[in-house]
């Protein structure tokens, strides 16, 4: 017997069931079926006489052929101890390809997980128990909803009853009812007389007919374009109305202006499309003008233009209203003239005020307006604007710095690299990418070098653009007087003090000195007095801007009390601003912020106020009892004399000193009546979350006497309503609307089930 | 409209009728008498107000046309008469028009409305009254001249029409006008509070609870029944194995059965009424007929099973013929046969006491000395979960309106409400005893239950409260072991040490028997005003007084210092620990040891 043969009668028992290997333990047996040969004759008959004296297995185990391991019972009671594995057993058939279904169906065997051993008793029980609890509490959950609809419910009888059935319809109860009273007779009378439905279909004849007249969906589609119009015309006239009523003067002029450009828009496209009709248009137009002309409707020469023009004299609205209105009259009046003209003028002025650049603009705006925070933003804003500026030049001056070899000086280089350094300071982040290469070289090498030279040439620059502030504010305003200029453009050494006075901080101050110590500058050991003089000196000089020092001086004096005070850098140019932030500018970004928060808030202040209020409200009040015209005349501006004022005034007496008198930052309240209290809530009550909700419930009454009847009745509805002996039964869930589980409750695993049938006969004998 | 209105007005202006000699002795008012003399029309400037008590004068007085004056000077005699008349008391009809608000102290009389005049503030009128007819009737005496009669005056008059007052019928309801207008009604609130303080008084006035003790046990009542059909039949077992059966309506015994030897532990009733079951020390269960047997023949049970081992409880089915019994397992039984259809069991303790669920029959609980509460699955034949307390449970009872609701009887003096979908952490705890809590019974609305104690008293608790919101004792009362909540849900049946079978109203105030429309009406709206102002500290403080007998009173206060005692030392250990080491755990959670699974 070789390992081949063998190889061949496992496939062959495989073809014939399909069941895995290692269960498969009869081999032989399956083996009669298949093709036979004198060996494995020969081998069964060996096999059935072992088999009789009963010491098979001893037998087999002594078997000391080769085959041992590959025995048909492929078990052997002793063997190495090694597991079959199907490969082994695979191997001799590949060669073979006659066996290609064979080989697929072991694979399949393959793939077959070995049965794991089965749980303890504990174990299965336990999984029994949570399968058997997710399922019933699956069941139970239905309850959840009727549960939560019996808590809920305004009021629940008992026992809970089947639902009272629906009310019939109105037809079946006419089908059984018949006029009687002559009032009854008369109504129906009336009504077949008219053909009004008295039973079912509620329909008319009349309005029969119209419903067959029409299809359906021809009904509805009428029905839905109307509707459709209707709708959109309402929405117009909506529209209109609203549009209507709005009173801006301006909004209508707006309009105005957007409809006349609508028209010469359209107009220019007829003249495209259409010359004929544009000639005409136009003719229209020139009517119009002529009219205009005609009329004297904006001349200035109506009521209300004269009415203005008394006023004009001291009212600057007035005046600008005629104005325009003349400018109206002109334009209206004004022939067609080409547009081209118009436009050029007008960009030329744009020219112009581009020119001027943006900064100055807004800077100069602010110094009117006092508003630190719109002051704020417009000096980040200059910076931007300033650094916007630079960076074009940027990368070219780091080059030339990088070559130049630090220690030149050149003046403008160096204010740009200096504003490059606040403003990288100011705004890293957004320009880092713009910098990145240019910036660090030039930066360290500025500060290595010229660091000594940084502040003054700051401080330079600073003047510099004070200058240029203040000369375009007066070229703007046109206001200023030349000589002014002129002194300011030589002496701008001497406005330097001044615009450190101007930085809001005595502490910078300090610090800028401390700085200037180290400065090659000589205005280091100017005193302070000296600088005060030399700003008192300069005051005259500077008309416009005395006042404004004035009230920065006394914000340097008011500082203490810095929570009342609007922020005292109202005004300060951008330049002590910069120096500042040079220094320490998280910090002061931290209190501006807390400034800005509390912008304008005076707690003490308005505590003590209030405290004061709150006394005052307390005090008991005097009793005025004169009555005016009482033995002596009276009247229109006669007031009652004094004599009798003191005579009929009832002082108050003094109450109880204040609890909280010796306390200043307490309010203590005297109103709580202790025997008013103790009838009141102290707590709110659980279920209510404001103390609202509860005054609400508390202030509605439930009384009749506040209430009608009927709300009476429904205020006051029991929320469980039992009837007396009635016996309430537990809740079915056949009354909810439930089906009752139709299957038995008993056990599943009953042991016979006859039993149970005879049971159930006795049980009706019972 | 006139202001002030009539009835702010002074009696003296408005309530009295300007008489004249010649006008009916009670008919002043009729524009062309009153315009008869002089004097007054100057009075009649004056619009007048007919109040109803004056219209009810007049409408009696019609009835006697005959005291017209005949001459002037009889005047002064029917003057006289008139004043009695006013004097007076007010007629019936007139002061029960009152009748719809409840007269409280703080309602300011006559102020609302002309129906309210009459109630109190007739007095006064009257006495005006009679004042100002003396003083007209000499006026008219003095300026009673044909000259005056021809003088024509203007009177301005409110006139009502009676058909807006009167009512056609005395069966009728009476018209009560009223004017809703919240702005007319300042003091609402304040009137309010005040009745139902009055309600909550008048609450605590009336709770008298107990009905009726029901005696002749010879040993202590160990367990109750109630019949399912029969709201006045109620069973018991007592610790001598008697059974009787009661009566409540006539509140005596109707049968008495020697049931067992020794204990009864448990008695059932079916579910159709026809027969309970019992079980006792003597290892037995035996089926009764509910009637007794007839003359001459012997007590004798339907069926008795004789079992190995001692049966602590039983309950039936609901619907089926099947019954539980509990012991060393929980067993099924089906009626007619001797041995249980299954068993089971999880754990090797003795249980006390097993319970069907009655809404998902099919479900059971039971609870074992082991201190777990066990619930099963009768259709599978398994227990489902266990779950472990801090001490042992010695009874459970079902919600019969939530299905997955239990609430169970502990050693520590406390109820737990589980749902049994969750049970590590319970509904709520519901404390009040001041010892074991022997027994718990659900009311039959499924919104309270009542307790009996080891502490010799009953608690009645809301499901959703852990406080109780009522407790019921009484001094012969001792230890009370079993309790039942009638069918009807309006009385409580206790059975306790001293053989005794008490039987409690549930609501201790409410009054028995039927009530009127009205009485309704009254109970429910102060029903309402208690629940409306109970936060109110002083009604609170009412509504929630009881007396309790001193064992118990100073068990609470001993309860409330070993509380405050744990809660403080709990409190400093949180306190002096390491933040997070220590944890809170909510008073839901501290009782529940494990959930087995």
């Amino acid at each position: 017997m070789n390992v081949n043969q063998v190889a061949e009668n496992l496939a062959l028992s495989h073809q014939e069931e399909l069941v895995d290997l290692p269960k498969n333990y009869p081999l032989s047996e399956n083996e009669d079926e298949g093709d036979s040969d004198g060996e494995r004759k020969h081998q069964k008959l060996l096999e059935a006489i072992s088999s009789l004296d009963g010491k098979n297995r001893r037998k087999l185990a002594e078997r000391s052929e080769a085959s041992l391991k590959v025995s048909e019972f492929s078990v052997s009671s002793e063997g190495s101890g090694e597991k079959l594995v199907l490969a082994d057993l695979l191997e001799p058939i590949k060669t073979s390809s006659s066996l290609a279904t064979v080989k697929k169906q072991l694979n399949r065997v393959k793939s077959k997980k070995v049965v794991e051993l089965p749980l303890n008793k504990e174990k299965i029980e336990q999984i029994h128990r949570e399968v058997a609890f997710s399922k019933t509490s699956q069941v139970l959950s239905k309850w959840d909803p009727i549960i939560l609809k019996n808590q809920q419910a305004e009021q629940l009888v008992f026992p809970l009853g089947k639902e009272q059935p629906a009310i019939a319809p109105i037809e079946h109860a006419l089908s059984g009812w018949k006029a009687r009273t002559p009032l009854e007779q008369e109504i129906f009378n009336l009504l077949h007389k008219n053909k009004q439905p008295v039973t079912d279909p509620l329909l008319t004849p009349m309005e029969k007919a119209s419903l067959q007249a029409m299809s359906l969906e021809e009904a509805k589609m009428h029905r839905a374009e109307l509707q459709r119009a209707r709708a959109l015309q309402s929405y117009y006239e909506a529209k209109a109305r609203k549009e209507k009523k709005i009173k801006s003067k301006k909004y209508h002029r707006v309009v105005k202006k957007g409809k006349a450009k609508k028209a010469l828009k359209e107009f220019e496209q007829l003249r495209k499309v259409n010359p004929a009709a544009a000639l005409e248009e136009l003719e229209k137009i020139e009517k119009a003008r002529m009219m205009e002309r005609m009329s004297l409707k904006h001349q200035n020469s109506g009521k209300w233009a004269k009415s203005k023009a008394i006023m004009a004299k001291y009212d600057l609205e007035a005046r600008q209203a005629m104005q325009e209105q003349l400018a109206k009259n002109k334009e209206l009046t004004q022939k067609l003239q080409v547009a081209s003209e118009s436009e050029e003028e007008e960009g030329g002025t744009e020219v112009e005020e581009l020119l001027v650049p943006h900064v100055v603009n807004e800077v100069q705006m602010n110094v009117d307006g006092p508003n630190p925070w719109m002051f704020r933003s417009c000096t980040s804003d200059t910076k931007e604007a300033a650094t916007q500026e630079d960076p074009e030049q940027l990368p070219e001056l780091a080059a030339h710095e990088v070559s130049a070899s630090g220690a030149e000086e050149r003046p403008v280089a160096e204010e740009e690299i200096l504003l490059r350094e606040f403003e990288e300071r100011q705004s890293l982040r957004k320009r880092s990418e713009l910098n990145q290469d240019a910036e660090p070289a030039s930066s360290q090498e500025t500060k290595d070098s010229s660091s000594q030279e940084v502040l003054s040439e700051l401080r330079a620059l600073s003047q510099k653009l004070k200058e240029k502030h203040q000369s375009r504010k007066q070229k703007a305003s046109s206001e200023g007087t030349v000589p002014q200029v002129q002194r300011e453009e030589p002496a701008p050494e001497e406005a330097e003090p001044l615009l450190l006075q101007r930085s809001e901080r005595v502490q910078t101050l300090e610090e800028l000195e401390e700085l200037g110590k180290e400065d090659c500058f000589q205005n280091k050991e100017l005193p302070r007095p000296l600088l005060e003089g030399q700003q008192s000196e300069r005051t005259p000089n500077n008309r416009p801007d005395a006042p404004k020092e004035k009230k920065e001086k006394e914000q340097l004096i008011n500082l203490q009390n810095f929570l009342t005070t609007q922020s005292p850098s109202v005004r300060s140019l951008a330049v002590p601003t910069i120096i500042e932030e040079l220094e320490d500018e998280e910090e002061r970004d931290q209190r501006q912020m807390i400034k800005e928060a509390f912008a304008g808030d005076d707690v003490i202040r308005d505590f003590l106020k209030e405290k004061r209020e709150a006394v005052e409200a307390s005090k008991p009040k005097d009793v005025d009892l004169t009555l005016p015209g009482w033995g002596e005349w009276g009247g229109v501006g006669l007031k009652p004399s004094a004599k009798k004022r003191r005579q009929f005034l009832i002082k108050a007496p003094e109450g109880p000193p204040r609890k909280d008198k010796n306390l200043p930052n307490v309010i203590i309240s005297e109103k709580r009546n202790i025997h008013a209290a103790a009838h009141q809530v102290q707590v709110l009550p659980y279920p209510f979350t404001h103390h609202r909700q509860f005054e609400r419930t508390i202030q509605t009454p439930i009384g009749s006497t506040w209430n009608t009847q009927r709300a009476f009745q429904k205020l006051t509805t029991p929320k469980v309503v039992t009837k007396p002996g009635h016996i309430i039964k537990p809740i079915k869930a056949e009354d909810v609307g439930y089906q009752s589980s139709s299957r038995s409750d008993l056990p599943v695993i009953q042991r016979n089930p006859k039993r149970i049938t005879t049971r159930h006969n006795k049980e009706e004998k019972l | 409209m006139q202001w002030p209105p009539p009835w702010r007005r002074s009696p003296l202006v408005s309530a009295t009728p300007p008489p004249g000699p010649t006008t009916g002795l009670l008919r002043p008012r009729r524009v062309s008498e009153a315009g008869d003399s002089s004097t007054e029309g100057a009075r009649t400037g004056h619009s007048h107000y007919v109040t109803p008590a004056e219209s009810a004068m007049e409408r009696r007085s019609q009835p006697f046309p005959s005291l017209r004056p005949a001459s002037p000077t009889n005047a002064p005699a029917h003057g006289r008469g008139s004043d009695c008349t006013a004097k007076e008391p007010p007629l019936a009809n007139v002061c029960r028009q009152n009748y719809g608000a409840a007269q409280d102290p703080v309602e300011p009389a006559g102020r609302r409305s002309a129906s309210h005049v009459t109630g109190s503030s007739l007095g006064k009128a009257e006495v005006a009254c009679g004042r100002r007819w003396r003083w007209a009737e000499l006026v008219a005496n003095s300026s009673w001249s044909p000259a005056g009669r021809a003088t024509e005056m203007k009177v301005k008059m409110l006139s009502r029409n009676p058909d807006n007052y009167v009512r056609e019928t005395k069966l009728d309801l009476q018209r009560v006008p009223r004017n809703y207008d919240p702005a007319l009604h300042p003091f609402e609130v304040p009137r309010e509070y005040v009745r139902a303080l009055n309600a909550t008084k008048l609450e605590r006035v009336f709770a008298k609870p107990f009905l009726a003790s029901l005696d002749g046990h010879r040993d202590g009542v160990n367990c109750l029944a109630k019949h399912p059909e029969n709201l006045a039949t109620v069973l018991s077992g007592a610790c001598d194995g008697e059974v009787r059966i009661w009566n409540l309506t006539q509140r005596n015994c109707i049968r008495t059965i020697q049931a067992h030897e020794g204990f009864v532990r448990g008695i059932c009733t079916r579910f159709c009424g026809t027969s309970f079951f019992t079980v006792g020390d003597d290892k037995t269960v035996k089926q009764w007929k509910m009637d007794g047997p007839g003359y001459g023949d012997e007590e004798e049970p339907l069926h008795t099973i004789l079992g190995k081992t001692v049966y602590t409880g039983i309950d039936h089915h609901w619907k089926e013929a099947v019954f539980a019994t509990c012991g060393q397992q929980v067993d099924i039984w089906d009626e007619q046969r001797t041995n249980p259809i299954c068993s089971m069991t999880w754990g090797f303790d003795s249980i006390s006491s097993v319970k069907f669920n009655p809404i998902e029959t099919f479900l059971l609980g039971s609870c074992a000395s082991d201190r777990n509460i066990v619930l099963y699955d009768m259709r599978q034949a398994t227990p489902l979960k266990k779950v472990i307390l801090d001490m042992r449970t010695n009874t459970i009872c079902w919600n019969p309106m939530e299905a997955f609701i239990f609430t169970a009887a502990n050693e520590d003096y406390n109820l737990y409400t589980f749902d049994m979908r969750a049970l590590d952490t319970p509904v709520m705890v519901h404390m009040d005893h001041v010892s074991a809590v022997l027994d718990v019974d659900y009311s039959p609305t499924g919104k309270e239950f009542v307790s009996a104690s080891f502490d010799k008293s009953i608690r009645i608790f809301p499901v959703d409260k852990s406080r109780s919101r009522e407790v019921y004792h009484t001094k012969r009362m001792q230890h009370v072991i079993c309790v039942k909540w009638t069918s009807d849900s309006k009385y409580i049946m206790c059975g306790s040490d001293e053989m005794n079978i008490r039987l409690w109203k549930a609501n201790a105030s409410e009054k028995l028997g039927v009530l009127t429309s009205r009485e309704k009406a009254a109970k429910d709206y102060n029903q309402k005003l208690k629940e409306k102002f109970q936060h109110y500290p002083h009604i609170k403080r009412i509504a929630r007084h009881r007396h309790l007998p001193k064992s118990i009173y100073s068990q609470i206060q001993e309860q409330r210092i070993m509380k405050e005692a744990r809660r403080r030392k709990e409190v400093n250990r949180i306190k002096h620990s390491k933040p997070g080491s220590v944890p809170i755990v909510s008073e839901k959670k501290k009782h529940v040891v494990a959930v087995v699974k």
